[in-house]
């Protein structure tokens, strides 16, 4: 055959702008990206920085831009929620990634359900909010922060739930044998021992989920709603949370001491949101570094 | 044998079991919520497929007074919002990716880890952020600058003179959304090419780009669709962002500048006060989002489960 | 050497760094004959395909691996910067340890690198296609399967695609890196067969870990061991009377 003439090569230095051009861009897109999250990251700080002060955190909430309102109720009214969604959530999470991880493997039952619990984890939280709408607040006649707690609780268990089953399969097979082989029960083995050896990465699985719920408004919205009330009446009356205060504050207000409040009470979830994140990839790091 | 006295009242067996059962029926209730949640908006919606039917989902009026309802301009602008967000977004996300994954280690790490940051911050904190710096810079430089500077606003539904709010500023938040996610999902089909296969196409002499769009994207097709799918859903119910910036009106599109309304956002705006057929309407709606969602879901984790099995085989 | 041979490839002083620091080539200096088969034997770890590597400069794809010293093709020192690596790489072809079709048919997979490098009209690719598969003893088996992917085709037959993809941009020199250590007996020798062919057109360069294989095929051997070359020489002299000691302790099996 013959040679193929030169004259119909292709421009080499259009295929290598072509490459640098690419390359261009992708660090263009990488830098606006990093700006973007600096720049509200930046925001955030700025303007909630200015309204922190001590009587920020101790003052409840005043309705009608009344001065000196804080953040003091929705602060505790927050930690209830999350703390009660930790405590109906994460128990049978946990259970069901041991199921998935130690009896489930490979079933065709286990794959179904992890299936259902990635597609689970993609579900809008405004739906789940609807959800719980039906099967809580409506037969409890009311809004409370035990329904709030428990659409978090919806929220966080398919997270933990795999990201449970992910760190118990990261445990070598080799332990689970010398347990069992020394007589120990399937459950046994599971809780004291595999449990135990995945310690960290379950722990920082829980962060994780915490980190998601802790920001989450729109579930809130219409199960624990709002209130200007310290929360004592968890399970009865609409619980004050920052979230919705920050969401009220800024849409539903025209005062000018509240949109300020909202900054900082939206600074005070940021911070809890990004310390968490941060720090279950540190924890995360170490655990892998260790090894 | 001597009689060891058994530590504990119960039979071990007996506890094995029970504590099986328990851990099975944990599991399970992973598929409980799921059919609950589809049951649910069901049985809260039947009222008002039974008064409308089927035209509610094309009907465009919104007059609660009235007793009027219309789904198509949430359901319009759902779809339109997730669209321009999908198209501002994936290719940021795929050329983010493929530079990280071939990055520096120590700039590359970092860059990735600020990236994934992006995702880390809280809807209502980008709905704060959008509201009150962002709508303003879009409707003092932006918004003019694209229609008159630009002369963009010459095109059919691309709009002249916008407030800063409206479908264009909502799209732009969910793109910076939606941007970590998938370019995380892509990262990890990158770094699953095999090495011999990007040095076969290196060895034929291909640049870095033609390595990259006649390799490896056909090589991870699956897993980029995948996450392509993942955005499209997390654009799909993102509530908050939306709600802040879009300027909640109950009409349909006629130009990128209009404010609008999605589903997620006028379920966030109403449901809370309302009540009898209106909270049906609403529970309706919801049920459409939740199909759409399950739809974009089980697609999202087809493709990436596929992925999963082809490293497997390989 | 017989005086009258062309050189194709000549390396002086090559060096070589893995990153960090850690050198595996030392000082290596050969001279590869222009269409000739030679074969680069050695222990596992001894440098050989860091070695091959250097020719088309795909050790480049790695953040801190380097290499010193000269490698001439033609003349020309391909180690230096001004060199363009794209032609580089067009005119020395690689095959891999495993057979790496692209994830496309096999029609395309060896119309890519003339799409890739030069424009041509279709019935030109075709006939360039059916070429290259007839040079790569692959045209019987694939001419009526040229749409399907070049995943489905046998170990074997993919090998010989990757052959033929690697000679449809007509390359010079083809690198081999243990071509035929992922595929079955029978397909190997197939290949082997295809290799002898494939000498009038290329200057074949092979790295193989069999040593019945490089006696069977080549014209002329390099011999390895931690980073230096021991032994250049005609193959036959090589595997039966070799100069140095350590190349007799390999080929005898002593080590490796």
């Amino acid at each position: 055959m013959t040679a193929i003439a030169p004259e119909k090569r292709r421009g080499l230095f259009r295929r290598k702008l072509v490459d640098r051009t690419v390359g261009l861009l992708s660090i263009l897109a990488l830098s606006i990206a990093v700006a973007g999250m600096v720049w509200i990251l930046w925001v955030v700080l700025a303007r909630g920085a200015s309204v922190i002060s001590l009587s920020f955190f101790t003052e409840p909430s005043k309705p009608y831009g009344a001065p000196d309102g804080g953040i003091a109720n929705a602060l505790l009214g927050t930690i209830e929620i999350t703390v009660g969604a930790i405590l109906i959530g994460v128990p049978p999470a946990l259970l069901g990634g041991i199921y998935l991880a130690e009896f489930g493997k490979g079933t065709k039952l286990g794959n179904a359900i992890r299936f259902s619990a990635n597609v689970m984890m993609g579900m809008p939280s405004v739906v789940v909010g609807l959800f719980i709408y039906a099967i809580l607040v409506i037969p409890m006649h009311g809004p409370s922060g035990f329904a709030g707690s428990a659409a978090l609780a919806v929220l966080m268990f398919p997270v933990v739930l795999r990201t449970t089953e992910d760190m118990l399969l990261m445990v070598p097979d080799a332990l689970r044998e010398s347990a069992l082989a020394l007589g120990c029960s399937r459950a046994r083995t599971a809780v004291r021992i595999i449990c135990r050896s995945a310690r960290s990465g379950l722990v920082t699985g829980i962060m994780l989920a915490i980190a998601r719920v802790a920001g989450e408004t729109a579930p809130l919205l219409f199960t624990a709603m709002w209130s200007d009330a310290w929360p004592k009446h968890y399970f009865s009356e609409p619980t004050a949370n920052l979230p919705v205060l920050v969401t009220e504050y800024a849409t539903n207000s025209p005062f000018e001491e509240q949109h300020a409040a909202g900054w900082g009470a939206a600074l005070v979830v940021t911070l809890l949101v990004l310390l968490l994140n941060i720090s279950t990839r540190i924890i995360f790091k170490e655990r892998h570094n260790g090894r | 044998m001597t009689n060891i006295p058994r530590k504990s009242i119960i039979n071990p067996a007996c506890s094995d079991r029970l504590f099986r059962i328990a851990a099975a029926g944990s599991a399970f209730l992973v598929l409980a919520l799921l059919a609950g949640l589809l049951l649910q908006l069901g049985i809260g919606s039947a009222p008002a497929w039974r008064e409308f039917g089927f035209g509610f989902l094309i009907g465009t009026g919104w007059d609660p007074v009235a007793n009027v309802y219309g789904a198509l301009p949430a359901i319009v602008g759902t779809l339109l919002t997730t669209a321009i967000a999908l198209i501002l977004a994936i290719p940021p996300a795929f050329v983010t990716a493929l530079w990280l994954v071939d990055a520096p280690p120590g700039i590359g790490e970092i860059l990735s880890q600020a990236l994934d940051l992006l995702a880390a911050i809280p809807s209502v904190i980008y709905g704060m952020w959008g509201l009150f710096v962002l709508v303003p810079v879009m409707q003092n430089y932006v918004q003019p600058f694209l229609s008159e500077t630009l002369k963009l606003g010459k095109i059919p539904f691309f709009g002249e003179y916008g407030n800063g709010f409206g479908y264009l500023t909502a799209s732009l938040i969910l793109a910076l959304m939606i941007l970590p996610y998938m370019s995380a999902v892509m990262r990890n089909v990158f770094r699953m090419t095999p090495s011999m296969l990007r040095e076969s196409a290196f060895g034929i002499g291909c640049t870095r780009w033609e390595t990259a769009k006649d390799i490896v994207m056909r090589y991870g097709i699956r897993g980029l669709l995948g996450g392509i799918f993942i955005g499209l859903g997390r654009a799909l119910g993102e509530t908050m962002a939306v709600l802040f910036v879009i300027g909640n009106v109950m009409e349909l599109p006629d130009n990128l500048y209009a404010s609008g309304t999605t589903i997620a956002a006028t379920l966030a705006n109403n449901f809370a006060e309302a009540n009898g057929i209106m909270r049906a309407v609403l529970f309706a709606l919801g049920l459409i989002l939740l199909l759409l969602s399950l739809g974009v879901q089980v697609l999202a984790q087809y493709y990436l489960a596929m992925t999963g099995a082809a490293r497997g085989e390989k | 050497m017989d005086v009258e041979e062309k050189i194709k490839i000549s390396v002086r002083n090559l060096d070589f760094f893995y990153a960090g620091g850690h050198q595996a080539l030392f000082g290596n200096c050969l001279e590869i004959p222009a269409n000739r088969i030679t074969a680069v034997i050695g222990p596992s770890g001894c440098g050989k395909s860091t070695h091959l590597r250097v020719y088309n400069r795909i050790f480049e794809l790695y953040r801190g691996q380097s290499a010193t010293g000269e490698v001439r093709i033609d003349g020309e020192n391909i180690l230096a910067p001004e060199v363009d690596v794209l032609e580089l790489r067009r005119k020395v072809g690689m095959i891999f340890q495993k057979p790496t079709p692209f994830p496309m048919s096999v029609f395309d997979n060896v119309a890519y690198p003339m799409r890739l490098h030069f424009k041509l009209s279709k019935s030109e690719i075709a006939d360039r296609v059916e070429n290259a598969l007839r040079g790569a003893s692959l045209w019987e088996e694939v001419k009526d399967k040229l749409k399907k992917s070049g995943l489905a085709l046998s170990g074997g037959q993919q090998q010989r695609l990757c052959i033929a993809r690697a000679i449809a941009a007509e390359p010079e020199i083809l690198l081999m890196d243990e071509p035929t250590s992922a595929v079955d007996p029978v397909a190997t020798l197939k290949i082997e067969d295809l290799v002898l062919q494939l000498r009038e057109r290329f200057t074949v360069v092979i790295v193989t870990h069999n040593m019945q294989q490089a006696s069977r095929i080549s014209d002329y051997t390099a011999f390895f061991y931690k980073g230096e070359i021991i032994e250049f020489d005609k193959t036959e002299k090589i595997f039966t009377n070799p100069s140095c000691k350590k190349t007799e302790e390999y080929i005898t099996g002593r080590f490796g």
